[in-house]
């Protein structure tokens, strides 16, 4: 961006500096720049607003057209990344009995990651545990595996775990040998078969692990348990955006989870409810955890309708 | 070669040299040509837009290629199995198969290394498996193991040609200039003294004894690419051996079927016999039965078990919806070539021919149910995906590659051919003076 003495703009950056990352979604009029010079003629307002926090934690209204798309730089560079943060160990607990495919998760975690449509990191599953009970919704993510599996088999180290627990993908070293897809017993892993679909100036970026944007042709992709947020100390998009607290994410070593609006502690949850890992027997050592669909206080099939298949 | 007709050396020499094309042979190379060229463009096309091209999704993430470079592997296995096997284990007859074996080795393995370039979402990245190769992966074992085999299996095409190429080089006039100069580069300095047959006799035994575990060893560490993982019909300890024995099957019906081509287009009716099939024939019946053993180890016991987590993938197999590969698989593959084989007339050469064609048809589709069907019946159920990530059926641009790598490998027997003698013929003067006194 240039300098430029506008009281608008001036005060649009600061909005855009507060908005950081949610602004990098929403892309606006991709062939009109409104910041190049002498631009405030050409850009039209399109008289869609949008709202926005500033810095100063008002609330303001900026046409839509007026806004650029800051790309979420990444936080840390790459070998930052790789080490994690120390002293930390990442949960999740989803709880199977508040699920009813919503599937908000699962919009958040598109939106924040870029990801094109039909691809999915968090998918809802319809399951059940045998012939005589009741079927369940089962929201799967990575499971963020204390022994993944992924990790062994990577030929070159383009999936690597950090001290933190997260396992993550360096796309600038994936080769695409689609090995890890093969060895993740939860077949959570995505190929990016074509070349993604990106705004020019998120796609130029360079690759952040802890984003995993920008997404590049020919690589692997997966939920990253939104390290970028993690490291910020803020909740991954999914949890937060689910309106029934399915998910709860913390630190195993301070022993408590959050999902935004209550706090567990993590071992008495997990003791209290009966959580359990998915395919425990397979000694992968998950770092998501559920809670049994118990007590639900909603039918399964209410959240059928929602349940539209994408083609 | 049989006692009673010697052939005079002269003659041995003038038949086993090799030959210009003929008119089929031109068109048969032609043809090759256009399938690999028909392959090299759809190649270009996966590289401008992306592995989106095949039909691979992200359920069945690896395909027909990974299928196909099974299969390649495979079939590399018989140069080990004719040259090394027969030669330590003093078997005569089988020293005019050996070349034949060893160029369909070479050919093999060399589109086996290519087609997992192709596989590979960034090939220009190939370079990072040296660069940044980890250990631990089964693949980067694939890596070294298969380099491996492929030097050695070049340095034994070599060495035994060497005493060829002094022949070769005594006919100037038919080699033409750009022929003749090849083979003076590559084999000038053999003088053919004792001193150089002692050390090349020693340095091929050792080759020998070298490759047999090199060439077990490609073969099981392609099979743990599957059985390290914890996919019900991958997760298997009988894999390393099933593949072993499945490999030996093709790999002797690539060399059945390659005998009896050129033993027609180059009338070698002398030096390739009858008997030579009547031996091949019995040792496919035998890798046949070897194999089917194997199979039923595969897949009888889970089957008899039925694990809730193999349930769905095996009566996808026996009776779903990869029934009629699995059964056609296993019947051409395997059952309908031991009943053809167990008869005397049935190792004719025609017959064992076709038997060999069989096994070969077989055993690719039989790698085509290795990898498909396991990644179609994951733990968890495909939900949430496009409905095209729930099949699989090659697209045309795979079809097209896949073709193009067989003709590849078939081009590259047919040039090898053109330029070295198909049979050794210093070997095949030794041997029938030997045997003719
Ligand atoms: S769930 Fe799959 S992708 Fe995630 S860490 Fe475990 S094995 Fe790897
Ligand atoms: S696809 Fe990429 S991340 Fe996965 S194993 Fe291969 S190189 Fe590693």
């Amino acid at each position: 961006m240039e300098q430029e003495n506008s009281p608008r703009r001036d005060f649009l950056l600061a909005g855009l500096a507060a908005a950081g990352g949610l602004l990098a979604a929403c892309t606006p009029s991709k062939d009109k720049d409104p910041f190049e010079a002498g631009a405030v003629e050409t850009a039209r307002a399109s008289g869609k607003k949008v709202k926005l926090l500033s810095v100063d934690g008002e609330v303001i209204e900026v046409d839509e057209a007026f806004l650029k798309p800051v790309p979420h730089l990444p936080p840390v560079s790459n070998s930052e990344a790789r080490l994690g943060i120390p002293g930390k160990k990442f949960v999740m607990v989803i709880d199977l009995s508040r699920c009813k495919n919503l599937k908000k998760c699962q919009s958040a975690c598109n939106h924040a990651h870029q990801l094109n449509p039909g691809e999915n990191w968090i998918k809802v599953e319809p399951m059940q545990d045998a012939g005589n009970t009741a079927p369940f919704w089962e929201p799967t993510t990575c499971m963020h595996c204390d022994d993944p599996p992924c990790v062994k088999v990577c030929p070159v180290d383009a999936t690597f775990k950090r001290q933190d627990g997260i396992v993550l993908i360096d796309s600038d070293r994936c080769i695409g040998c689609r090995f890890c897809m093969a060895a993740c017993p939860y077949s959570t892993r995505v190929f990016n078969w074509g070349e993604p679909d990106l705004p020019a100036e998120v796609a130029s970026q360079p690759y952040s692990a802890e984003t995993s944007i920008p997404q590049k042709k020919g690589t692997v992709g997966k939920c990253d348990f939104c390290a970028d947020m993690t490291r910020e100390g803020m909740l991954p998009h999914c949890v937060s955006a689910c309106p029934n607290g399915v998910f709860a994410f913390g630190d195993m070593n301070e022993d408590s989870v959050t999902n935004g609006a209550e706090t567990f502690r993590f071992s008495e949850l997990i003791r209290d409810k009966a959580g359990y890992r998915l395919m425990e027997d397979l000694g992968t050592k998950p770092s998501v955890y559920y809670l049994p669909p118990v007590n639900r206080n909603f039918p399964f099939q209410s959240g059928l309708e929602n349940d539209k298949q994408p083609s | 070669m049989e006692n009673s007709d010697l052939i005079a050396e002269d003659k041995i020499i003038q038949d086993l040299l090799p030959q210009k094309f003929g008119k089929w042979g031109k068109i048969w190379t032609a043809a090759l040509v256009v399938v690999c060229l028909i392959g090299a463009f759809a190649y270009y096309r996966q590289l401008r837009y992306g592995l989106v091209v095949t039909a691979m999704r992200d359920y069945v993430s690896w395909g027909i290629y990974i299928s196909n470079f099974v299969f390649f592997v495979a079939i590399s296995l018989v140069g080990s199995l004719i040259t090394a096997i027969f030669r330590l284990a003093g078997v005569k007859w089988g020293s005019p198969l050996t070349r034949i074996a060893e160029i369909i080795a070479v050919a093999a393995i060399i589109f086996a290394a290519i087609i997992i370039i192709v596989d590979m979402g960034s090939p220009e990245r190939f370079y990072f498996l040296f660069t940044h190769g980890r250990i631990q992966s089964p693949i980067i074992w694939d890596v070294i193991v298969i380099t491996t085999y492929f030097f050695i299996s070049i340095l034994l095409l070599y060495y035994p040609l060497l005493p060829d190429m002094k022949i070769l080089l005594r006919f100037r006039e038919r080699s033409g200039e750009g022929l003749h100069k090849f083979y003076k580069f590559i084999g000038s300095f053999w003088q053919g003294t004792a001193a150089q047959f002692r050390l090349s006799e020693k340095a091929i035994n050792m080759l020998c004894i070298a490759i047999i575990p090199v060439a077990f060893t490609i073969h099981t560490v392609t099979s743990w690419l599957f059985a390290t993982t914890y996919r019900p019909g991958w997760d298997s300890t009988n894999f390393g051996a099933y593949f072993i024995a499945g490999a030996f099957l093709v790999g002797a019906g690539a060399v059945v079927v390659a005998m009896y081509v050129f033993r027609k287009a180059y009338h070698l009716e002398k030096y390739i016999t009858e008997s030579h099939f009547e031996k091949m024939g019995r040792i496919l019946v035998l890798l046949a039965m070897l194999y089917l053993y194997f199979n039923v180890n595969e897949f009888l016991t889970p089957f008899f078990k039925m694990k809730e987590s193999e349930a769905a993938y095996l009566n996808g197999l026996f009776s779903g919806d990869f029934s009629a590969v699995f059964w056609f698989a296993i019947l051409t593959g395997m059952i309908v070539p031991t009943i053809i084989l167990l008869f005397k007339k049935g190792r004719k050469p025609l017959p064992v021919m076709i038997s060999g064609i069989l096994v070969i048809i077989g055993a690719w589709f039989k790698r085509y149910l290795i990898v498909t069907p396991t990644l179609l019946h994951p733990f968890l159920p495909m939900h949430d995906v496009p409905a095209s990530y729930r099949h699989y059926y090659p697209s045309w641009e795979e079809w097209a590659i896949t073709m193009g790598s067989l003709a590849g490998t078939l081009l590259v027997i047919t040039i090898l051919v053109r330029i070295f003698p198909i049979i050794p013929i210093q070997e095949t003067i030794i041997e029938q003076h030997e045997t003719g006194k």
